[in-house]
């Protein structure tokens, strides 16, 4: 393999930096005051501007590319470490699988629109019909796996047969109507009796295989078992956002993306990869909505509204459109700075539609760029296309 | 007439009130290089989409071989064989060199989503089988663009744009290449040096069809074998250079004179 030519200094700066992440993630999530939080948050932006300027993001990609085992174990053990330490934090814990059932989500929203180029206004919504999926089945004693895949499976169905009339237009119509369905959908459970209408349904805790999730975990919260449970499927979710996008199913999205002309001009089905793409996008949202519900315990529409939907494509147009691994401090920032910054909780839309907009303009392929398509690990130079 | 590849017969093309192209008929044989040429807005670039399916021809007919490929869709149209270049680039241009050539080789690629996320290892060999493909045609153009491979096009000059949008729709061994003005931003000297390479894959692939859109009257005389003139959506002439050139409808139309 590749071992030999990596540096001490490459190693030991790589792990400086993801235990200066971990640190920055822990402090941010347990700051109290506000104080406390702006200085985190201050620290937090000094160390990322010089880790940029030493280019310690670039050793930590090298390191994780050489030593994929060693690289992921640490992630397990910096995780372990966070858990433990947060353990009896309702809170804490409770926004760390938030976050990472956003996240989740979020890739179904990568494939859509930073893939395919299909913008997706109801991500709320796919996130709600998993949701009451699982309640309905959940309540009537379908397993929890089955309930939450089934959920998956119900949004891709929704999905496609919303899309499916307006495929063969060009243009933004794809948008409208995800609009259109994101504001009905609320609209649908609250005179929709049997889903309990505006009041909502509960759901039963999840038990996993005689895993009950209602029990405290070593001691600690039970929101541990649904962060463990998040965590997993994200990783598998991520690595399969990941697959895709290393293929020819990537590379058929990209260019449908790009120039719908020019792609059926070469033999390729516009209609088909779009509808793959959304199809694909929605079962991701649909679980992680499956299990955000179960962890709820009780959903009402005023969970999955219009807003939620927006919250969802800022978390993706913010992270870098197209690259999933931006979506992971995306979704950590936006979902959890209002939650301890009050005067952004009272206008959170208007700072993130600003926030999009300042982005869109200064840098329209997101915060992070997306690099060009590595289809395997030793593909190209490295670093190409910065 | 032997060895006929494309008969285009009575092709008309309306947008609204205009015609844009009226009652086209010409043939392309296999092996041959036919310049279409004729003044801005005479229905050149109309006569290739009407052809690759882009607009669906109001009256007329397109036969490649012995089929009828009239108002198919452009994957269809791909998929029997004719591939194109545009007038204005439309490469992928945040994408590589080797994705921008894939794109044109979309018929050789397994597209099953299990395949694509389960059987990486038969991924990888098609991966590396795309990539000797891609190599090859690149050194036909370019020897210096193998080496670019991995870059993305937007750092790549203007010929090697048009290069790479040539060997994109050259990769898939089309039967017919319809080639939209590929000399547009070069200098003659790079023109010339096109046309070398466009003249020894004609003589690699002696059954490959080609439509040459050019303005540059010197390169229509050097490189095609029959030409057609059009103007205002109309043919006006047809024959090889030498006797289009002596065709006062030609001279008036084309060349401005009176
Ligand atoms: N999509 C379109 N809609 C309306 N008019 C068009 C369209 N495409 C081309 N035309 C018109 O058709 C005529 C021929 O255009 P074109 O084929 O592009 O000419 P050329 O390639 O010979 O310069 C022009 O008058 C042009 O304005
Ligand atoms: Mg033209």
């Amino acid at each position: 393999m590749m071992h030999s030519n990596l540096k001490i200094s490459t190693i030991l700066t790589a792990v400086l930096t993801m235990g200066a992440m971990a640190v920055f993630f822990i402090s941010f999530l347990l700051a109290e005051t506000e104080i406390s939080l702006l200085i985190t948050v201050a620290l937090g932006i000094g160390f990322f501007i010089f880790a940029k300027n030493q280019s310690y993001f670039e050793n930590m990609i090298i390191f994780s590319n050489q030593r994929p085992v060693f690289f992921h174990g640490l992630i397990i053990i910096i995780i372990s470490l966070i858990l433990s330490i947060c353990k009896h934090e309702h809170f804490a814990l409770f926004m760390i699988a938030s976050v990472t059932l956003y996240a989740t989500a979020c890739f179904g929203l990568t494939l859509q629109l930073g893939y395919a180029g299909l913008t997706n206004f109801a991500g709320a919504a796919f996130l709600g019909i998993g949701g009451y999926t699982v309640a309905i089945l959940a309540n009537n004693n379908v397993p929890i796996i089955l309930s939450v895949l089934f959920g998956g499976i119900t949004a891709s169905l929704i999905g496609s047969l919303l899309i499916l009339p307006i495929l063969r237009t060009r243009g933004h119509y794809a948008a409208l109507v995800t609009i259109a369905f994101s504001l009905l959908f609320k609209t649908f459970l609250e005179l929709n009796e049997f889903l309990g209408g505006p009041q909502g349904i509960k759901i039963p805790p999840m038990n996993l295989f005689g895993w009950s999730f209602s029990e405290p975990v070593l001691g600690g919260s039970f929101y541990i078992s649904y962060v463990i449970l998040s965590l997993i499927v994200m990783g598998v979710v991520l690595g399969i956002t990941r697959l895709v996008e290393k293929s020819w199913l990537g590379l058929h999205f990209d260019s449908v993306r790009i120039d719908e002309v020019a792609s059926s001009c070469f033999g390729i089905n516009i209609a088909f990869w779009k509808i793959t793409a959304f199809t694909i996008g929605n079962f991701f949202i649909g679980i992680s909505g499956g299990i955000y519900a179960n962890m709820l315990g009780h959903i009402a529409p005023t969970n999955f509204t219009f807003g939620d939907s927006l919250i969802l494509i800022s978390i993706v147009i913010l992270g870098g459109i197209g690259n999933p691994i931006g979506v992971l401090p995306a979704a950590f920032l936006i979902l959890v700075l209002p939650e301890k910054l009050q005067f952004i909780q009272e206008y959170r839309l208007l700072l993130f539609s600003i926030l999009v907009i300042l982005v869109l303009i200064y840098r329209p392929d997101g915060l992070l760029n997306r690099p060009l398509r590595k289809f395997y690990k030793e593909w190209g130079p490295p670093f190409i296309g910065k | 007439m032997e060895n006929k590849l494309l008969d285009v017969t009575n092709l008309t093309v309306e947008f609204g009130g205009l015609t844009a192209l009226s009652g086209l008929d010409f043939q392309l044989r296999e092996g041959e290089l036919l310049g279409l040429i004729g003044p801005n807005g005479s229905g050149k670039t109309t006569c290739f989409n009407a052809i690759t399916g882009i607009y669906k021809p109001s009256k007329g007919s397109v036969v490649l071989l012995t089929k009828d490929i009239t108002g198919l869709n452009s994957q269809k149209i791909y998929k029997s064989g004719i591939t194109r270049t545009f007038q204005r680039l439309r490469l992928a241009v945040g994408l590589s060199v080797f994705d921008n050539l894939v794109i044109g080789d979309t018929v050789d690629l397994n597209t099953s989503v299990l395949f694509n996320l389960l059987k990486r290892k038969a991924l990888r060999k098609q991966v590396d089988y795309q990539l000797n493909k891609v190599k090859n045609i690149l050194k036909i153009f370019n020897p210096d663009l193998v080496n670019a491979i991995y870059e993305p096009i937007s750092k790549l000059t203007m010929i090697d744009r048009r290069r790479v949008e040539v060997c994109r729709a050259l990769i898939s061994r089309p039967r017919v290449l319809l080639l939209d003005e590929p000399s547009a931003g070069m200098t003659s000297e790079e023109t010339r040096e096109f046309m070398d390479d466009l003249l020894e894959i004609k003589k690699k692939t002696p059954s490959l069809g080609i439509i040459l859109i050019e303005h540059e009257m010197s390169v229509i005389q050097r490189v095609t074998d029959r030409c057609v003139v059009l103007n205002y959506g109309k043919k006006i002439a047809e024959g090889t250079y030498k006797a289009i050139s002596c065709s006062r409808d030609v001279r008036v139309a084309y060349l401005g004179e009176d």
